[in-house]
């Protein structure tokens, strides 16, 4: 793409030719917004799965430096630490073919979805603010999982510096009784199969659990709800009032609004950030612990019985300050992702003990139709500041897609292809239509063409709550 | 409907422009238009309870901005859909001030048709301008 002025550094999107042009024309020009962020350092990333967002592009990856950068809730996205979470089972399809209407039934009963909704685990406004300083943790110390969850989690599950002092009571308002809730768009929860001649990679499945024909596990994709939106809103405004007046930052739109890291608003901001990132993991936490009750009661045995373990949990919508290697010197950088997975090389520092030869797991929710991934971060992958792709992207919008499917009809054709849906409404499902979204086998091939990540394995649906 | 949804603008979220001939009958079209987003059928939230609303900005554009939150905190703190029929915008030292009575129901899935959740009003094109024929505005809602 040509230069413009005022970027600090090139734009860089990662595409095969037919994901280039379905992009819509405003990725590149908010790549090239981005691109003028101070402090941004080697390129404004664009990933193959990209597509519009408000400020920065779906997609985005932009690394700050993190003396002299700026941090960007819109960089991050409202939906703060938006991730997905895989979990194995030693099942079969064939042993719960006869099951799934009765399993997606109960998870859909059992795990709250859609708009609003009120979570299954109960909190004061103080215990709340404890869940959003402690994350996953604070959930298995109360009951709500295993301890090797936590190992099996971006960050343990609590990013450190979390500090509820930061955070309005709006947002806690917002959020302390939506522990334990799925909500609504493009959120779901996934009984998927992954068949033999979708392994990609026998030995790194079997590391990460995957081991025996038609194997079924368990995705699902929520973020850290109102509390996380109501944060991003409350710091977006904040950040609008001091960036000109006190730091001299002009942007070209206001959901690029920013301010310097090492300034008090960028602290307060990255500190409130870090609640919403642990909410998010300790939402997911409670969820796995839901999934394995559920699982549980259907089959008769207990989770660990049923081989219940945590694959991983990945964060797409987050900033993380990470060393990277710059100009061959190592620096600390503040990586914005947002639909962006970190998707960390063998041997790295921050990946469990159990993935240090694999490489970190990555997950990568397709549309509800067409099926998912499960990747593994590669040596390319500095190219990217270790960062890959998070779904399949979407190529048309919701309105369009509301007037093109009707929701009855789709539910009716997933059920005869083998899809058991059961969905909170039937607009919001016509609306998250696989047709609505870009080939997720391209978007991976482009992944593994540009050398930032390589395929492990392909996971078809078999059922799906959709929120 | 003084709203219409936009195809073009927002791929993963929903944009959305709304009309008013008063500033005042703007802010009711685009309150409707955001809850609009979540149910389907605005006539079935019926108006069993009342929430005040006061807010105080220096521009149109933030009063707006902060009106449409309302709704989306009102939705997730107290699970309460909210309409709001009448809107009074002053200008008082150098500010606008807005109050409002916004009535509604708690959230009920057998009762009212559920769409999508509104994770939050954006800043991204967010427009308010005075046309001919009156005010118009700009909205991308974050799903």
């Amino acid at each position: 793409m040509s230069f413009r002025q005022g970027m600090r550094v090139p734009a860089r999107i990662y595409a095969t030719e037919k994901l280039l042009k379905e992009m819509d024309e405003t990725v590149f020009e908010q790549a090239a917004n981005v691109a003028k962020l101070p402090g941004i350092l080697k390129y404004a990333y664009c990933m193959p799965d990209g597509h519009w967002g408000y400020g920065f592009p779906i997609g985005g990856v932009a690394a700050m430096d993190a003396e002299t950068g700026v941090i960007s809730p819109g960089g991050i996205g409202f939906d703060i630490n938006c991730g997905m979470r895989l979990v194995t089972t030693n099942l079969t399809y064939d042993q719960i073919r006869p099951h799934v209407a009765e399993l997606v039934d109960r998870l859909f009963q059992r795990i709250p979805s859609g708009v609003g909704g009120k979570g299954f685990v109960k909190v004061s406004k103080n215990e709340f603010k404890r869940v959003v300083e402690e994350g996953a943790p604070w959930c298995v110390r109360n009951g709500y999982g295993w301890q090797e969850d936590l190992e099996r989690t971006e960050e343990q599950g609590c990013m450190e510096g979390a500090d509820a002092a930061k955070i309005s009571e709006k947002a806690v308002e917002r959020g302390y009784h939506q522990l334990g809730t799925l909500g609504s768009g493009n959120h779901y929860l996934e009984i998927q199969v992954a068949k033999p001649e979708n392994i990609f990679n026998q030995e790194l499945a079997a590391q990460f659990g995957i081991t025996q024909p038609n194997q079924i596990v368990v995705m699902f994709h929520c973020g850290s709800r109102g509390f996380g939106h109501q944060v991003a809103t409350d710091y977006l405004q904040i950040f609008l009032k001091v960036m000109e007046s006190k730091y001299g930052l002009n942007v070209e739109d206001r959901e690029l609004a920013c301010a310097p890291f090492r300034s008090s608003e960028g602290q307060d901001y990255f500190a409130a950030m870090k609640c919403a990132v642990n909410m998010a993991f300790a939402n997911r936490q409670v969820i796995l612990h839901r999934i394995r009750e559920v699982f549980s009661e259907v089959f008769g045995k207990t989770p660990q019985e049923l081989g219940m373990h945590q694959v991983y949990d990945v964060a797409h919508n987050i900033a993380k300050l990470e060393e990277h290697v710059v100009d061959g010197k190592k620096r600390k950088v503040l990586v914005h992702r947002k639909g962006s997975t970190r998707a960390f090389a063998p041997g790295m520092k921050g990946i469990p003990e159990v993935y240090q030869r694999t490489g970190q797991p990555v997950i990568i929710g397709g549309s509800m139709e067409t099926g998912s991934y499960l990747l593994a971060g590669v040596e390319g992958g500095r190219e990217t500041f270790y960062s890959t792709a998070h779904g399949s992207g979407r190529t048309m919008s919701r309105h369009k897609a509301k007037t093109l499917f009707r929701g009855k009809d789709l539910l009716e054709k997933m059920r005869q292809r083998g899809i058991y849906v059961h969905a909170a409404s039937y607009s919001g499902l016509a609306e998250e239509a696989g047709a609505a979204y870009k080939n997720i086998d391209d978007v991976i091939n482009a992944t593994e063409m540009a050398g930032i990540s390589q395929r492990v394995v392909r996971f078809i649906p078999v059922g799906n709550v959709k929120g | 409907m003084p709203y219409q949804y936009l195809d073009d603008v927002a791929t993963a979220d929903i944009a959305f422009e709304a009309w008013g001939k008063t500033r005042e009958d703007l802010f009711v079209s685009a309150a409707d238009a955001v809850m609009n987003v979540m149910v389907e059928d605005l006539e079935s939230i019926a108006a069993a309870h009342k929430r005040a609303i006061s807010l105080q900005e220096e521009t149109l554009e933030m009063l707006l901005f902060q009106f449409l939150q309302e709704l989306v905190y009102y939705k997730d703190a107290e699970q309460l859909l909210l309409r709001v029929p009448k809107v009074a915008i002053r200008n008082q030292g150098g500010f606008l001030m807005l109050t409002a009575e916004a009535r509604g129901e708690f959230l009920n899935p057998n009762k009212h048709r559920l769409n999508v959740d509104v994770k939050a009003v954006t800043m991204h094109r967010f427009k308010v301008t005075e046309e001919r024929q009156g005010w118009k505005a700009t909205v991308v809602l974050d799903i």
